[in-house]
């Protein structure tokens, strides 16, 4: 295992206290991004002050170093999520990479009559375009049913598969009660039916093991931002043969080899084919700069840090009566909570009040209310820096509880 | 009016929130709707107000909503009901200025003054004008 003390010094964020509201910023809100170690930083410091140019673009020495630099970062993710290098499509992040997916390939291939099949605890981003383009042509969306707890089981997905399904669609680790699916075997039955496998990894590469090519997925999903990485980049990743036969989504700047007057285009092979228009090219280092500061630490010790502050969490937010929790057992980075009979929104503010961040609302999955049986709830999140003591203290924030009108009133 | 003491702020707002006064359906069709949601909040409310003769006979709303938006759009009913649509207007633009920290007539406030430390919590401005924001796009076009 790390120092997780050691670790903080890397982070501007943490190195010195921030403050919010007056009070120590305690920061419970990675599910939705995380903050940067100095190395990241660094690398999208150097792109504007030491190597910029366009990529693609030049016959001179700056411009080609950004094509290397791009190749690079394309294997360090690669080889991080164990696919091939040419398979990883930058975009501006894991929405983008969903509505590539949909438009590229759903467009292309769903008829009149087809099915999608989603989960109920599916983000909004991997809700809407499947949405927007199965109302296009034609074909259906279905839901698979979570177990009791809210995991998504295999024989559940068999449940709504058939062979009108061609595309399935699923978050690794949801974004509210984090359970981990089990990849391999949702994967297996969607194969058996010839569906497509979409993994959104949004908030599972970030904080578990991904292997792209054991899983044999056809697609994953995920952006830079929930792994320390900057905001505004992201990849798509794609089994090779599927992205040579779609469509490219958008096109434009460099992603053509020729067209003529007669409307002819001849695009250029993937990954090329999907990156139309210039790219975010401190982003992309920023990005490499991420995943190898991630992959220093190791992926599994990142894990069994979020497994051991989830179980602490949980031990010490259960002592308290005024606390409901929804996912108890997920054992992941996400704790999806409420305190009885205050609004999660008011409960946020009281919390912003004592200076800790956490998300309230229905964090983006709609449709899992009716699961949760609540129109809202508050979302505390950890990653690789969050330490006890700040789980100590959102848990004795809690604790004493007080009026949600503190917030305004102190 | 006399100085809201912060214990006196504090109980006007959990009194609208705990125990609102209009927060119900329109009793008739008579009544102009809007739909207000919230993009940081969960708020997803109707507002209805009457307007007959250039006077807003009644006010109400209904819908999802935390303790700031309920209670502020609560406090709204109250004070728009009875007033002339210009009367109204100046109402809900004092409340603006009050909440945005700038300068504002109290005298038009009366309960709606427990929101003066709204910006202490910026995050929650929308939910404290939700409700007005609705009732000013019923009334703007009078």
């Amino acid at each position: 295992m790390y120092d997780v003390y050691e670790i903080r010094k890397q982070f501007p964020m943490l190195r010195e206290q921030k403050y919010m509201q007056g009070k120590p910023l305690v920061f419970l809100d990675n599910a939705s991004t995380t903050f940067k170690p100095q190395c990241v930083i660094d690398a999208v410091v150097k792109y504007y002050s030491e190597v910029t140019a366009n990529s693609h673009r030049g016959d001179y020495d700056l411009c080609y170093n950004m094509d290397v630099e791009i190749e690079k970062t394309r294997k360090v993710i690669a080889k991080f999520v164990n696919c091939d290098f040419k398979e990883v499509v930058f975009t501006s992040g894991d929405t983008m990479s969903l509505n590539l997916i949909a438009y590229s390939l759903g467009r292309k291939i769903l008829k009149k009559g087809d099915e999608v099949v989603l989960s109920y605890a599916e983000h909004s981003s991997d809700i809407l375009p499947w949405y927007q383009v199965c109302n296009e042509v034609g074909a259906e969306v279905k839901l698979i049913p979570l177990s009791e707890k809210g995991e998504l089981l295999p024989e559940n997905l068999d449940k709504v598969m058939s062979n009108k399904t061609k595309i399935v669609s699923i978050a690794n680790v949801g974004n509210v009660l984090a359970y981990t699916a089990n990849i391999k075997g949702l994967t297996a039955v969607a194969h058996k039916y010839g569906a497509y496998m979409v993994v959104d990894g949004a908030q599972s590469v970030p904080h578990n093991k991904t292997d792209f090519k054991d899983w044999d997925i056809d697609f994953l999903t995920f952006s830079a931002h929930k792994m320390c990485g900057p905001t505004g980049i992201g990849c798509m990743i794609g089994k090779y043969s599927i992205l040579e036969m779609m469509d490219p989504f958008i096109v434009g700047g460099g992603n053509n080899v020729t067209f003529n007057t007669n409307q002819q285009v001849d695009y250029l092979e993937p990954p090329v084919k999907f990156e139309a228009g210039t790219l975010n090219l401190a982003g992309i280092m920023g990005f490499k700069a991420a995943v190898e500061f991630i992959d220093s630490i190791g992926i599994e010790n990142i894990h069994k840090h979020d497994q051991e502050l989830f179980d602490y969490a949980i031990e010490k937010l259960s002592q308290l009566d005024n606390v409901i929790i929804y996912n108890k057992e997920a054992r992941g980075g996400v704790i999806t909570f409420n305190v009885k009979d205050v609004f999660a929104q008011d409960e946020a503010t009281l919390l912003n009040s004592k200076g800790i961040a956490v998300r309230s609302g229905q964090h983006c999955a709609k449709i899992l209310n009716g699961f949760l049986k609540t129109p809202a709830t508050c979302r505390m999140s950890t990653y690789l820096y969050t330490t006890k003591e700040e789980i100590d203290a959102l848990v004795n924030a809690l604790k004493e509880g007080g009026n949600i009108l503190d917030a305004y009133f102190n | 009016m006399p100085t809201l003491t912060n214990d006196m702020m504090r109980s006007i707002i959990l009194d609208h929130y705990s125990h609102p006064l209009n927060k119900h359906d329109a009793p008739n069709s008579n009544y102009e709707k809007v739909h207000m949601h919230s993009d940081n909040c969960i708020d997803d409310l109707d507002i209805f107000l009457l307007v007959e003769n250039n006077i807003i006979t009644d006010a109400c709303f209904n819908g999802v909503a935390c303790a700031i938006s309920t209670a502020s759009t609560d406090i709204m009913c109250e004070l728009l009901r009875g007033k002339n649509v210009d009367d109204g207007k100046y109402i809900i633009e004092q409340y603006h200025h009050m909440i945005h920290e700038e300068e504002f007539d109290e005298s038009v406030l009366e309960e709606a003054l427990a929101f003066i430390n709204t910006s202490k919590q910026a995050a929650r401005i929308r939910c404290a004008t939700i409700g007005w924001n609705a009732a000013d796009e019923i009334l703007k076009d009078k």
